[in-house]
């Protein structure tokens, strides 16, 4: 099974995707040992994204989301196949080269949030500057602006403690966005929230895809999912749908 | 990340987890506040050794023709007994070295033994008593204070006249004037002529406990018997030079003793080295014990350190795979977690060298030990500190590196 031919180029191992895709995969395995037992979680997902889509993965527990996900994300090698992410081939990269593509290329939101809780909202939203390795002035006045533009202006000193769910997860796509990302890369970025809160982060993220944003979001949830433009679904491993939706 | 930011970023960890924080540093705290410290004592004791105790008991290039050692540690009883069979130093052997010697020096006599002084009712005990010759003061740099030294005619012709020592005039005359006044001594009377300036003490024993005579006067029936003396004190200008003398008073000793060329010497040429080499073999000792004591206490100090860093790797799990996840390569997680190790065990170092600089005070307020902190034990003690901060860091900074992102952000 691949995905259907209308929203893929055709692709062959050697070629280069064109500048306007993003994300491109290419034949995507990820096999896992499991004590002597290989767990094929993915077998061979081919998956093209373009800038400023809005793409929700969907898919029951065990249908390898989550191993798409960590491989879009840098986090993870596929054990074959091919991943592009903005031009640059990163599936046959090193540690320390997929370290600067997390920094860069990709602005993770956790469900978790993931926020230091002894640092500041500012702090927090400093992190990927830090590693990118921005002088102080210029992280301060970078992480300043991503926090304004999640709204969250008058809460830089404040500690994740201090603030609501709702802004918490705010906090977390202020520092995915601060060293403005290729992709967004949301992990189910409502699973903690409740539904008035919900619809304020989708919200925020049709705002960030209106000014251009790719966002990829992985989530289980059918009216979340509905938010985005296309909708990916997985199933054992591979494609089993890839439709475009009306937003 | 530079290397300050991750210092910077563990400082901010020390501080928001003090009492941790506090036990884990305390092993490096106690190593170092005790290198400080017993480094402080020793070299303390050295500086005083070399610089006054030996100046004081045989002043510069000064050597002393005596019987046996003046500075007798360990010593076996049979040594001793062989010293006691040996004879006594005769007037007429002083003045026998005295006449051999070429090079310029100059010479006292001595004899010491503690006696009672009086004046009135009052008792000044446990005084030595030197029965000396006129130049004892130069010898000794022992400076007048009130009056005057007694002169060579005085000596020779055995005036009854004394100098007195600081404490015995203050103990005998509190604030009035000792000069003119006559103070008795084994039942003569002595006419005091002068003070000696205050010499304070040396490693708790006072110094100023003290009265001189001319060693001819009546007090020599006193300290020795008639024609002996205890020591005849040559001073040279030079080390040479005093090297040079002690050749030409040994001949001479030789030759008066009748000595063979086999036999050895039955008498002594005492210099401040053999005080000196005995300090240099204790300090050999500490040198060596004290270094076992620090290494325990900062192998234990490391060892708590990794614990607690192998603690705040589990801990923190999940931070080490957000920060990863948001583009920290390994080495920066390395550097942090190397740097926060560090930090904690620099902070111990600092503590520890405040408090060996306290304790070196302390030790200096309340005891006779000249306790001095030495400037190259305080640089030791942070680079030892915060050496074994980063060597305790590295098993537990690596781990953190190596975690994997994803196993690491799922940890709950």
């Amino acid at each position: 099974m691949t995905a259907p031919a209308s929203l893929a180029q055709p692709f062959h191992t050697g070629d280069t995707p064109l500048p306007d895709i993003i994300i491109l995969t290419h034949k995507l395995a990820r096999d896992y040992d499991m004590g002597g037992e290989v767990v094929r979680a993915l077998r061979g997902v081919s998956l093209q994204i373009k800038r400023n889509e809005y793409v929700a993965v969907m898919g029951p527990s065990g249908s390898g989301k989550s191993t798409l996900m960590n491989l879009i994300g840098c986090l993870d090698t596929p054990t074959a196949g091919e991943y592009w992410l903005n031009s640059q081939k990163v599936s046959d990269l090193d540690d320390d080269e997929l370290a600067r593509i997390r920094n860069k290329e990709i602005g993770f939101v956790f469900q978790t949030f993931n926020l230091l809780p002894r640092a500041t909202a500012l702090h927090n939203v400093e992190l990927p500057l830090i590693y990118a390795g921005l002088g102080a002035r210029e992280r301060r006045d970078r992480a300043a602006r991503a926090l304004e533009r999640v709204g969250l202006g008058d809460r830089m000193e404040h500690k994740p403690n201090e603030l609501s769910g709702g802004q918490r997860q705010r906090v977390a796509i202020a520092r995915a966005l601060v060293n403005e990302p290729s992709i967004l890369l949301a992990d189910e970025p409502t699973g903690n929230l409740d539904s008035t809160t919900s619809a304020e982060i989708m919200a925020v993220f049709r705002d960030l895809h209106g000014q251009g944003q790719t966002i990829v979001m992985v989530t289980h949830e059918r009216d979340i999912a509905a938010h985005a433009a296309r909708v990916v679904t997985l199933r054992d491993g591979v494609i089993a749908t890839d439709q475009r939706q009306a937003a | 990340m530079p290397v300050w930011e991750s210092f910077r970023l563990a400082l901010q960890m020390i501080r928001a987890q003090k009492l941790k924080s506090g036990f884990s540093l305390i092993g490096v705290f106690i190593g170092v506040a005790s290198l400080i410290g017993a480094w402080s004592i020793v070299n303390g004791v050295n500086r005083y050794m070399t610089e006054k105790f030996a100046q004081t008991l045989f002043g510069v290039n000064t050597f002393q023709l005596r019987r046996r050692p003046i500075f007798t540690p360990n010593v076996p009883d049979s040594v001793w007994r062989a010293w006691r069979r040996r004879p006594r130093i005769q007037f007429g052997d002083a003045e026998a070295v005295t006449a051999a010697i070429t090079v310029p020096v100059i010479t006292a006599w001595q004899s010491s033994e503690n006696v009672s002084v009086f004046y009135g009712d009052k008792e000044a005990r446990d005084i030595e008593l030197t029965a000396a010759s006129e130049r004892y003061f130069d010898i000794k740099n022992l400076r007048i204070a009130v009056g005057r030294a007694f002169t060579a005619q005085e000596n020779r012709s055995g005036v009854p006249v004394a100098v007195l020592g600081d404490a015995v005039a203050k103990r005998l005359f509190v604030d009035r004037t000792p000069l003119e006044r006559n103070v008795r001594i084994g039942g003569t009377a002595y006419r005091v002529i002068g003070v000696v300036e205050k010499q304070g003490s040396v490693l708790g024993f006072p110094l100023d406990r003290f009265v001189v005579v001319p060693a001819r006067s009546p007090a020599q029936n006193l300290v020795n018997p008639p024609g002996v003396l205890d020591a005849l004190l040559v001073k040279a200008s030079s080390e040479v030079e005093m090297r040079e003398a002690m050749e030409q008073a040994e001949g001479v000793m030789r030759s008066r003793r009748h000595l063979r060329p086999r036999q050895d010497d039955n008498f002594v040429l005492d210099t401040s080295e053999g005080v000196q080499q005995f300090w240099a073999g204790i300090s050999r000792i500490l040198i060596v014990v004290l270094p076992g004591v620090v290494i325990v206490s900062l192998v234990i100090g490391g060892i708590v350190i990794m614990n607690i860093m192998l603690m705040a790797v589990t801990e923190r799990t999940r931070e080490i795979g957000l920060r990863k996840s948001l583009g920290a390569r390994r080495r920066d997680v390395l550097r942090q977690f190397l740097a926060e190790s560090a930090a904690i065990a620099s902070v111990g170092a600092v503590f520890g060298i405040l408090a060996g600089i306290g304790l070196t005070m302390l030790i200096n307020a309340i005891s006779p030990l000249p306790a001095s902190v030495s400037p190259a034990s305080i640089l030791l003690g942070a680079v030892m500190g915060t050496g074994v901060g980063v060597i305790a860091g590295v098993y537990p900074a690596s781990r953190a590196s190596r975690l994997d992102p994803i196993t690491a952000l799922r940890q709950e």
